[in-house]
């Protein structure tokens, strides 16, 4: 018989010219271009304005964006809803801390093993829950964080209850408190700045499309081909590299770290509310979303109609968007204008 | 031998769907897989693409045993299917969902590559014109052969078809026909599921029968349609057996 | 061993209230498929209007049950109509992110109106002394009206005809609706009754312990676990997951320290998903 490659129909591929190869990438990055330009505008704003306290709430900002599109290679483009995503940012950040305050280590590589305990942990655990699908995945995923926080309220050589602080002195290696403050913000911002490229380079992968490919009909995609369960345990490491980092840089610029903030459910829920309302699934929504939540957080907050009930309103907000704009702000533009789609990924 | 089934049975708790199936497929014939409804036919499918492990027997692809491999592997292996009801990547455009089938399925391509294959394929079925619509916005006839493209784009050596006819016009039907012998004259071997008995009579190189999940008759589409128990087992479904033998007495008229 | 003995007996009589709290979240689960994420925020209503109506109306706290359930039924086919009722069919992110928001709404408007300091309904029915172990009378009555709300529930669902309309949707919602099965009327009254069974459950927790309006939010990660031990979907299996967890709350103190009771809960919780989503008690649908 003569074999199916060299048919017509179905025959190799042909080979792509240089210039058609040349504007199909360029126009691949095309998409990059906002999320770059908003992360750039958001490093230079503080300097710009000259207020350490701009830098503080840019800060939090900056952290959101990271986080939210950490997650969003889970939950945006693989489909599954990680509910104790906060299980990797407190688990990283107490491994690093650790390693700080007790160990004496520095904060670079004290981040890089916050990271790699939160990636492994991710790798062990998805071997595991990522079996379960819908509703059970997300309940086990608050399953483990609810653990992980009573075994660290038990775990001694962490402080149990109590938690760890830093010595002050620690601060001295790094030009003062002040200075140190500047720095985590810079690294702060290099870290967003790399998650979202990370987080484009996967949405444009082959890799990236069997992930979209599971989020849609895990089975379909199985029968395709898709090696769904080593598929979704990577984009559950990588997606939990970066928390594992991250909460290293907040809880050293915290100064200390106790069982209860590190490991608040809420948080976890926050990132995803994030994510929604920036659209799941795109390399920007999670960083609209990430800006749009705290800044009207941070209005809530100090607006006197709703300092008192701005749990209740946020609460509204969010249903809204669910019933209304689930696609979230950058989903809903890409269906009403097609033609944004190239800028809007 | 392309396939080789030796006795594939398959439970479902008490029900048991497929009894000791075996047959012999050779490489780049059409094998029509008929019988009537819940005989399991589709079931067939799964315990051959891995989708379920046989509770007993054997599946042998290109002289390796795959018996209760994973469905991925058996993609990579160069099998591919489409599904009765339609499984579209709704939020994909259809150019994407092929292109999955390309870079997943048996070559493994790159997604330049992928993408110049699924331009190919999606011009073959018909589809071009809709490449860059969400597949969830296609209509029923158009994410059949959506499934189909899919399934070729991955350049299997087996593509297993699941009722790909079923919900479509007449003038549909005899563009998928011939897309199928298309496909077969390129050297992959098919087998196809199928009610609609006209057309798997006329494309079909063999026939396999399923009743109640029992094997009961096999060989040419001329033998089977003369074989009582298989005329019986389509009397269960009057309308199904008058028109096999309606269909049956035009194709021997035209001869 | 006596210690041990009142020890397993405590848990016993929580473990019944248990049981009832996570009842509602399981039915709920089981008839829908939506985990209800404004469970806990409900059993903190129903603890405040038994509060409420104690206090300031000099109410019995067990007549106050009676207009608790009926604000929890009303309550929960109001969210599902606002909430829900428009995302059943989505992704589950869907109707987790909507009931969280109720959930948030609850929660913002009651830390506004109460404030988040402890409350308790300061009420006695005095205790009994079984062997060595002294039970307060409040905590068994608690545990015997669980057992009936219980009782009464499966009578519900097997005996009159809405009830097997519920059961009907919960198999099979596209079947029951060709049989002609109202189902969004049902869904509705399933998610009223599943919040009905959280306030109740809430109602009869602040007969026993102080809290806050917060203090749903511990009896929602404990319904979770014990949702899952007794069959998700399955809301009689409910009570004897509340039971295992009760007698586990119990008897686990008595060998290490209690602050390790939430480390077990939830790695047993992570486990039987693992190896057994459908419960310990097999049935998958009630
Ligand atoms: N996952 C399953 N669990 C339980 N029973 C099943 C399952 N899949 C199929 N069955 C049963 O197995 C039998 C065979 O079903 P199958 O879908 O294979 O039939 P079929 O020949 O493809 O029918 P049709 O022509 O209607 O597509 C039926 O009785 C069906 O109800
Ligand atoms: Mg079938």
């Amino acid at each position: 018989m003569n074999s199916p490659q060299d048919s017509s129909v179905v025959g190799s591929a042909p080979k792509v010219s240089w210039r058609e190869a040349l504007s199909q990438n360029a126009g691949a990055y095309v998409g990059l271009i906002l999320p770059l330009i908003i992360i750039a505008l958001l490093t230079i704003w503080p300097t710009v304005t000259g207020k350490d306290i701009t830098r503080e709430s840019i800060f939090t900002i900056m952290l959101s964006i990271a986080l939210a599109s950490s997650l969003n290679i889970l939950l945006g483009y693989t489909g599954y809803v990680s509910f104790g995503h906060v299980v990797f940012f407190g688990l990283g950040g107490y491994v690093g801390f650790y390693l700080m305050a007790v160990q004496g280590w520095s904060l670079w590589p004290a981040m890089a093993m916050g990271g790699l305990a939160a990636g492994l942990l991710a790798f062990l655990l998805g071997k595991a829950i990522l079996r379960l699908r819908g509703g059970y995945f997300a309940l086990a995923t608050i399953g483990v964080n609810e653990a992980m926080r009573a075994f660290i309220n038990n775990f001694e050589p962490f402080g149990g209850p109590v938690g760890m602080t830093l010595n002050f002195q620690v601060y001295r290696d790094y030009g003062g408190a002040a200075q140190a403050l500047r720095m985590t913000f810079y690294i702060l911002a290099a870290i967003t700045f790399i998650v979202i490229l990370v987080s484009y380079f996967v949405r444009m992968s082959k890799f990236g499309l069997g992930l979209l490919a599971i989020r849609e009909d895990e089975d379909a995609a199985e029968v395709m081909g898709v090696v769904a369960p080593s598929a979704k345990t990577w984009a559950y490491v990588l997606s939990a590299i970066f928390p594992g980092i991250l909460g290293v840089l907040f809880f050293f610029k915290n100064g200390s770290i106790e069982p209860v903030p590190a490991f608040r459910l809420n948080f976890s829920i926050e990132m995803i509310v994030m994510v929604m309302l920036g659209g799941q699934g795109t390399v920007l929504g999670p960083i609209l979303g990430g800006i749009g939540y705290q800044s009207l957080r941070g209005y809530l907050l100090t607006s006197p109609l709703f300092k008192n009930i701005q749990l209740a309103v946020a609460g509204v907000l969010l249903l809204v968007i669910v019933l209304f704009v689930p696609a979230g702000v950058v989903g809903w533009l890409r269906n009403r204008f097609p033609v944004l789609r190239r800028i809007l990924q | 031998m392309i396939l080789q089934l030796e006795g594939v049975s398959k439970n479902f708790g008490g029900l048991r769907a497929l009894s000791d199936v075996t047959f012999d497929l050779p490489e780049g014939q059409i094998l029509g897989l008929i019988g009537p409804n819940g005989a399991g036919k589709t079931t067939l499918f799964n315990c051959i693409s891995g989708v379920y492990t046989p509770t007993e027997g054997r599946v042998i692809f290109r002289g390796q045993e795959v018996t209760g491999h994973k469905p991925y592997d058996m993609a990579k292996a160069g099998m591919a299917r489409t599904h009765q009801i339609v499984r579209p990547l709704n939020e994909l455009t259809v150019r994407e969902n092929v292109i999955v089938g390309s870079c997943f399925g048996r070559e493994g391509n790159g997604l330049t590559a992928a993408g110049r294959i699924a331009d190919e394929v999606l011009k073959f079925v018909g589809l071009d014109g809709r490449r860059d619509q969400l597949a969830g916005s296609l209509n029923v006839g158009q994410k059949k052969r959506l499934e189909m493209a899919r399934a070729l784009a991955a350049r299997p050596y087996l593509l297993l078809l699941d009722e790909v006819l079923a919900g479509l016009n007449p003038s549909e039907i005899g563009h998928m026909v011939e897309i199928v012998r298309n496909i077969r004259d390129q050297g992959v071997t098919i087998i196809m599921i199928e009610h609609v008995m006209k057309a798997v009579m006329s494309v079909s190189d063999r026939l396999v029968v399923l009743d109640y999940g029992r094997q009961i008759a096999e060989g040419t589409p001329q033998v089977v349609a003369n074989d009582p128990q298989v005329i019986e087992a389509y009397l269960g479904d009057p309308d199904l057996a008058l028109r096999l033998m309606r269909d049956q007495a035009r194709s021997q008229e035209s001869t | 061993m006596d210690f041990l003995f009142t020890s397993i007996l405590d848990g016993l009589m929580l473990g019944f209230v248990y049981g009832l709290a996570a009842m509602g979240l399981t039915l709920i689960w089981g008839v829908m498929n939506v985990i209800n994420l404004s469970h806990g925020p409900i059993i903190s209503l129903g603890m405040f209007g038994v509060y409420l109506l104690f206090t300031f109306l000099g109410m019995n706290p067990y007549i106050a049950l009676i207009f608790v359930a009926l604000f929890g039924l009303l309550l929960g086919i109001v969210i599902y109509f606002v909430a829900v009722n428009r995302v059943i069919d989505a992704p589950h992110l869907s109707t987790l992110l909507a009931t969280f928001a109720v959930a948030m709404i609850i929660t913002g408007l009651g830390t506004a109106v109460f404030t988040a300091s402890p409350r308790n309904v300061d009420y006695s029915l005095g205790s009994v002394t079984i062997g060595n172990a002294t039970i307060p009378v409040t905590r068994i009555v608690a545990a015997v009206l669980s057992v009936l709300i219980t009782a009464g529930l499966y009578l519900y669902l097997h005996r009159t005809r809405s009830g097997r309309y519920i059961r009907a949707v919960a198999n099979n919602r596209s079947a029951a609706e060709l049989m002609g099965v109202p189902s969004v009327r049902i869904l509705a009254l399933s998610f009223g009754i599943g919040t009905m069974l959280a306030a109740l459950a809430g109602g009869l927790i602040s007969t026993l312990f102080p809290f806050t309006i917060l203090a749903g939010g511990t009896y929602e990660l404990k319904s979770f676990v014990i949702g899952v031990l007794g069959g998700l979907g399955n809301p009689i299996g409910a009570l004897f997951g509340g039971l295992i967890l009760g007698v586990l709350e119990g008897i686990i103190p008595t060998f290490m320290p209690a602050t390790w009771v939430p480390v077990l809960e939830f790695g047993l919780f992570v486990l039987i998903l693992l190896v057994r989503p459908q419960g310990l008690f097999g049935a998958k649908k009630s």
